[in-house]
């Protein structure tokens, strides 16, 4: 068992950049232990996206012609658990998305690989890899080992691995599969609502709530005082799902990347980890939370533990 | 018809914890459990089938694999509805996967032979997001996963879903039936029970099975049947924020400096 296998991932014709950033994390570890990285395409043309994960480090493309374009789940797994029986890899390394979460467990029990998911460090211990993910709601790391498994399978946290550039000069070859019959069928993708002129993702001043503002009838005074200091309101997943404030304003992995954002204030945002992964990016992020171990504190640059209440109506009074 | 939830009490850490002395896990005696918040959405969903069927036409029984302090996460789903729970321990369970719970759970759905399996998208605590699938898998049925819409009516042969997708974007597919769904917070708005509810819920029946009852083996739970095995435990290092002390008014008052300045140097 030796060699790297990444499974590339896209959609709606895009390679997903966590893609990229999975192949920088395997590239990490062929640097470690010199080993064959392969990465896999699928798609019912994969020619294109085949070409844009040629990239340095890797040794091989593997193409493998799906009957659908797109993400099929039943394609997704007999292809991979092929593959692996195929090229018997120790190591197979896909992103930690949504379409991995439904290919990902099964492809792993199937086979009785090791499997680890949400992965963010990676090492070895002597021949022993060891994967490190989150535990107790972020606030312990949790470092995983697989005895007996000659091969493990692991889901990759997006935003660690920074994207690997430069071109590369990998072989390119096909592999079959034996088709599996599908028992799904892709209807249609439903775009998200647009918010007209709000754009969250072009905002570079946001002050987000979130479950700490108890009740609908407090979203009011916070669009207030964002109004006020000319931020944009943003909030965390409960407040859109309770339809206090509509889904385009929504922060995080099912809501959007706050991508130009310069300074955010989140306030009574305890910081899940799909919270965190549309803002954790940004340089200056002010948390106001009264619970003191909140996991925001832990990427925020400034942290005020208090009433948010009483916090933002005092903040009101530095900008009427 | 039948629906079985698989449902799980989750692990909090108290706002003081310490590791077990062998560093692979925090001391219980830190810890508090509640069901994980994605179940209270399954079990909604569930809830919402069986009321919209005929009397007496859908069953639903929630599953969990636990010690005896599971049993309160049964209860308060059978608290909104459904007659009767299932629970799954024994000693040899402990140290089992997502994996390895999901192959325990495999047996009492081959067992009950429910026409639709729902688990949470993921577990508050250590947010794998596998077992709902590794269900799938060991059954080899249909499957989806972060289902956030569900039209389906008792006696379907397929159902329309909804994958909630990155960045806002949603596919809607048909899925054949039966099948095993993982639902996502915000598909429904879940009840709360009613005093009513908890009061009967503490009389309604929950059996409880090892795995040697559903015919398992030692190899095929605990360390020994699971995909990875826990090395060690590490409390991170904290983040480097500066912490604003003082009173509301001084503590706003630095902030709106800050924001000030961030402003203007903008």
């Amino acid at each position: 068992m030796s060699g790297i296998l990444v499974v590339s991932e896209h959609r709606q014709g895009e390679l997903t950049p966590s893609s990229l950033e999975v192949i920088a994390a395997a590239r990490q570890l062929k640097a470690e232990k010199e080993q064959p990285l392969m990465v896999a395409v699928l798609a019912n043309n994969p020619d294109d996206y085949a070409s844009q994960v040629n990239r340095e480090g890797v040794d091989e493309i593997i193409k493998i012609s799906t009957p659908e374009e797109e993400f099929q789940v039943d394609a997704y797994e007999a292809a991979i658990n092929s593959l692996i029986n195929e090229r018997a890899p120790s190591i197979v390394m896909v992103p930690h998305s949504v379409d991995a979460w439904g290919y990902a467990p099964v492809v792993a029990e199937r086979g009785k690989y090791g499997f680890a998911s949400d992965v963010f460090g990676l090492r070895y211990e002597g021949d022993d890899l060891v994967a490190t993910r989150a535990a107790y709601a972020e606030k312990i790391h949790m470092e995983l080992e697989f005895p007996g498994k000659e091969t493990v399978l692991l889901t990759v946290r997006g935003n660690v691995f920074k994207p690997v550039e430069g071109e590369g000069s990998a072989k390119v070859t096909d592999f079959d599969f034996s088709d599996a019959s599908p028992h799904t069928q892709h209807l249609e993708y439903i775009e998200p609502e647009s918010g007209g002129d709000v754009d969250i993702s072009q905002a570079e001043f946001m002050l987000s709530i979130g479950r700490g503002i108890d009740e609908e009838e407090n979203v009011e005074q916070f669009q207030e005082l964002a109004d006020i200091m000319g931020f944009t309101l943003g909030c965390s997943r409960p407040i859109a799902d309770n339809g206090w404030l509509p889904k385009f304003r929504q922060v995080g992995q099912s809501g959007k990347t706050v991508a130009s954002c310069n300074v955010y204030i989140a306030l009574g945002i305890s910081g899940s980890v799909q919270h965190m992964a549309g803002m954790k990016h940004v340089p200056n992020i002010i948390a106001i939370n009264k619970d003191p171990e909140a996991s925001i504190f832990s990427i925020a640059r400034y942290g005020v533990v208090g009433d948010l209440f009483e916090v933002a109506e005092e903040l009101r009074n530095h900008f009427e | 018809m039948k629906i079985l939830v698989a449902v799980k009490q989750i692990a909090a850490l108290d706002e003081d914890f310490e590791l077990r002395e062998d560093g692979k896990d925090v001391d219980p005696d830190y810890l508090d459990y509640e069901l994980n918040e994605w179940d209270d959405y399954s079990y909604e969903e569930a809830l919402r089938i069986m009321e919209a069927g005929g009397e007496g036409e859908v069953e639903i029984v929630p599953v969990t694999v636990g010690p005896d302090e599971a049993d309160d996460g049964l209860r308060r789903c059978l608290a909104k509805g459904g007659e009767r729970g299932i629970r799954i321990w024994d000693d040899a369970i402990t140290g089992s996967d997502p994996s390895a719970i999901a192959r325990i759970l495999v047996k009492v759905i081959e067992r009950e032979q429910p026409d639709m399996v729902f688990a949470g998208t993921l577990s508050s605590d250590h947010s794998f997001a596998q077992t709902g699938m590794a269900i799938a898998a060991g059954l080899g049925w249909p499957h989806a996963a972060v289902v956030n819409h569900l039209e389906y009516k008792p006696g379907d042969s397929s159902a329309v879903v909804h994958r909630e997708l990155e960045g806002g974007l949603e596919e809607k597919l048909s899925i054949d039936l039966p099948a095993v769904l993982t639902i996502q917070l915000g598909i429904n708005d879940p009840r709360y029970a009613s005093l009513r509810g908890i009061k009967q819920a503490k009389s309604k029946d929950i059996e409880v099975l090892s795995h040697g009852d559903l015919g398992l083996s030692d190899d095929d739970v605990g360390e020994k049947g699971s995909l990875s095995r826990v090395r060690r435990m590490v409390i991170p290092e904290k983040g480097q924020a500066e912490m604003i002390e003082g009173t509301a008014a001084e503590q706003a008052e630095r902030v709106a400096q800050i924001v000030k300045e961030l402003k203007g140097a903008a």
